[in-house]
């Protein structure tokens, strides 16, 4: 649900990064908090266990430039990958504009990666949304790793609406802002199509 | 999508404003703050100081979602009310009209008694306001509102330009 404040002259739009657990959703937004300058961005609010498992979510807030007199700020939200932690993926998704499914390329987590766009899917339900209508962009994280399933065989097993692919090393930032153009971009058309 | 977009327009958060310097006043507060149950910051009266006001809004939407979550995991359909004490300062947060939070700082200079008080009154004003914006938001979501979305006409230049 985007918020247009008129007396504020801008847009704020929730964008929450989804996926199966230590699958790098945090990472991606660390990255971004790390190479995002002062003036656009916000407080970097991380609600982990002391291991640096997320617990409750991740929030970022950052701002592009401004559209048609609008500033554009998205707030980045991550859930808990792990799949005892379903609730708060539930309570955090209240509110969405778009979706970045965070997938964990090794070949032992493909299972994982299926099992939470499953839970993606009923989630959205639950809250009224169709995942086939948000807008949503699907990224293969850990592409570096030696156990990394092909992407073709990643794209058959995992997209599921001609949806944007990125592939990323997070911890490296390779392909972390690219998802985050694509995402913004889908929830700006989203927005006009409305 | 299933939710209509809220819209905020500039009269509404001047109504909204006036009703919580009222209560800041009224309730001897520090603090008043108004956010949506999805974390969006919409009106405050008070001094911020330090306090970063989406960081704010974003971890107190958090709070009331995951109260909202006990409540119905023990049968009730929502505590209405948390309240967090701490050594100096406290902090009071209410639900509004089921689709905002009122969230209330205080320190001693006030008490919890005097500050439920005026919230109650201040929330049944804010309910009134923001069932305005509800139904206009939702109006305009189904067309019948004639101030058309001013990103209906945004161009893919427009876009790529917040890139650049």
């Amino acid at each position: 649900m985007t918020f247009i404040n008129y007396a504020a002259r801008e847009i704020n739009c929730k964008i929450v990064y989804y996926g199966p657990g230590l699958g790098g959703k945090t990472t991606n937004i660390q990255y971004v908090y790390e190479r995002t300058g002062n003036d656009t961005k916000g407080k970097l609010i991380s609600l982990a266990t002391e291991t640096d498992r997320t617990l409750f979510f991740d929030f970022l807030p950052i701002e592009f430039g401004a559209i048609r007199g609008f500033r554009t700020r998205f707030h980045l939200y991550t859930v808990p990958g792990q799949v005892f932690y379903d609730a708060s993926r539930k309570l955090i998704l209240k509110g969405v504009d778009g979706v970045v499914f965070v997938a964990d390329s090794q070949e032992i987590r493909m299972d994982a990666n299926v099992e939470s766009i499953r839970n993606l899917n009923e989630n959205l339900k639950e809250h009224g949304y169709d995942l086939a209508k948000v807008p949503y962009v699907l990224q293969f994280n850990k592409r570096d790793l030696p156990t990394a399933v092909p992407v073709p065989q990643m794209v058959a097993a995992l997209r599921i609406k001609n949806e944007p692919v990125f592939e990323a090393v997070a911890t490296r930032g390779l392909g972390v802002f690219d998802t985050l153009k694509s995402i913004v971009k889908s929830v700006l058309l989203h927005l006009r199509s409305r | 999508m299933a939710v209509a977009d809220l819209v905020l327009l500039e009269a509404d958060h001047g109504r909204l404003v006036a009703v919580l310097e009222r209560l800041r006043q009224d309730a001897n507060a520090k603090l008043v703050f108004l956010l949506d149950k999805n974390g969006q910051h919409l009106a405050l009266s008070g001094d911020l100081d330090a306090i970063d006001p989406t960081s704010l809004a974003s971890l107190t939407a958090g709070n009331v979602a995951a109260t909202d979550g006990l409540a119905k995991l023990i049968g009730e359909r929502e505590f209405s009310i948390l309240f967090h004490e701490g050594e100096r300062d406290n902090l009071h947060i209410n639900v509004v009209a089921g689709t905002a939070i009122l969230l209330v700082l205080f320190d001693l200079r006030s008490s919890l008694g005097l500050v439920r008080l005026r919230v109650k009154k201040a929330t049944a004003d804010l309910a009134a306001i923001l069932d305005d914006v509800v139904a206009r938001s939702e109006a305009r979501r189904a067309g019948f509102f004639g101030a058309r979305s001013p990103f209906a006409e945004i161009t893919d230049e427009d876009i790529d330009a917040l890139f650049s």
